[in-house]
């Protein structure tokens, strides 16, 4: 049988919409009866995924692959890429603007959320290229 | 208690109330949408100052009963048309949110 995948595109300049990709997938998760806390780590994670492309890299494409055995996020972007991934996992560190800041984010919790609410995470990225992250919940 | 009953209690602005049976479980404080979207749980009712549509969608990811927007924290149209779509409801209190949160919880407890 074939995985189930959806397909986002996260528009970059509207951050009105950011958060409507993770509470699709999440509604849709919630729908086929997926373990509850397997959907909430998906949420979490992906909000903060998609958030993260709002702010830094102009938006990009978000796949959701749903397995037998695990939910797989894999958000593409084509940003300028993130120049010290160590540093950009640290806790409180964040290059996010002073606007961000006031609607609640930018508080440096995006990446190291993203970690702790996944199972496996990888970052791909590649300065002035872009960056693809893949998180993976097990199910 | 149910956000219906928290309104007709303490005379809070519905802002929209789309799921007014939604039953409150518990209150939750924060404004930093990171930690709300890691910390904040089911059937809350988020006593919070952040009237923008970010919170919107974190208060429909966790599935949160109510945020109540505190210190009569600014309304904005687009969160309301927002908070409409995803069914979410919003409240509003001219109280600070220390005050605003402990007239729920005296509430749930007499509830």
């Amino acid at each position: 049988m074939s995985n189930l995948v959806f397909k986002y595109t996260i528009d970059g300049n509207d951050f009105t919409r950011a958060g409507e990709a993770s509470s699709d997938t999440k509604g849709k998760l919630k729908r086929m009866g997926l373990p509850p806390e397997a959907v909430r780590k998906v949420a979490i994670a992906m909000y903060e995924g998609e958030i993260n492309m709002v702010i830094h890299a102009n938006g990009g494409e978000i796949t959701v692959e749903i397995t037998p055995t695990q939910i797989i996020m894999t958000l593409a972007d084509n940003g300028p890429g993130i120049a010290d991934i160590e540093k950009a996992m640290q806790a409180g560190w964040s290059t996010a603007s002073e606007n961000v800041r006031a609607l609640g984010f930018g508080a440096g919790m995006g990446l190291p959320n993203m970690k702790k609410y996944s199972d496996e995470m990888t970052i791909d990225t590649v300065l002035g290229k872009g960056t693809t992250v893949t998180m993976k919940v097990n199910i | 208690m149910t956000v219906n009953e928290l309104i007709e209690k303490t005379g809070y602005r519905p802002l929209n109330v789309s799921s007014g049976y939604r039953e409150i479980s518990g209150i939750y404080n924060c404004d930093l949408m990171s930690v709300v979207m890691s910390k904040g749980f089911a059937g809350a009712a988020w006593v919070t100052i952040m009237a923008n549509i970010n919170a919107v969608a974190v208060a429909a990811l966790t599935d949160m009963a109510v945020i109540v927007l505190s210190e009569g924290a600014a309304l904005d149209s687009v969160m309301v048309e927002k908070a409409k779509i995803q069914d979410i409801n919003v409240v509003q209190s001219d109280k600070p949110i220390f005050e605003t949160s402990l007239e729920i919880y005296e509430l749930m407890q007499n509830a």
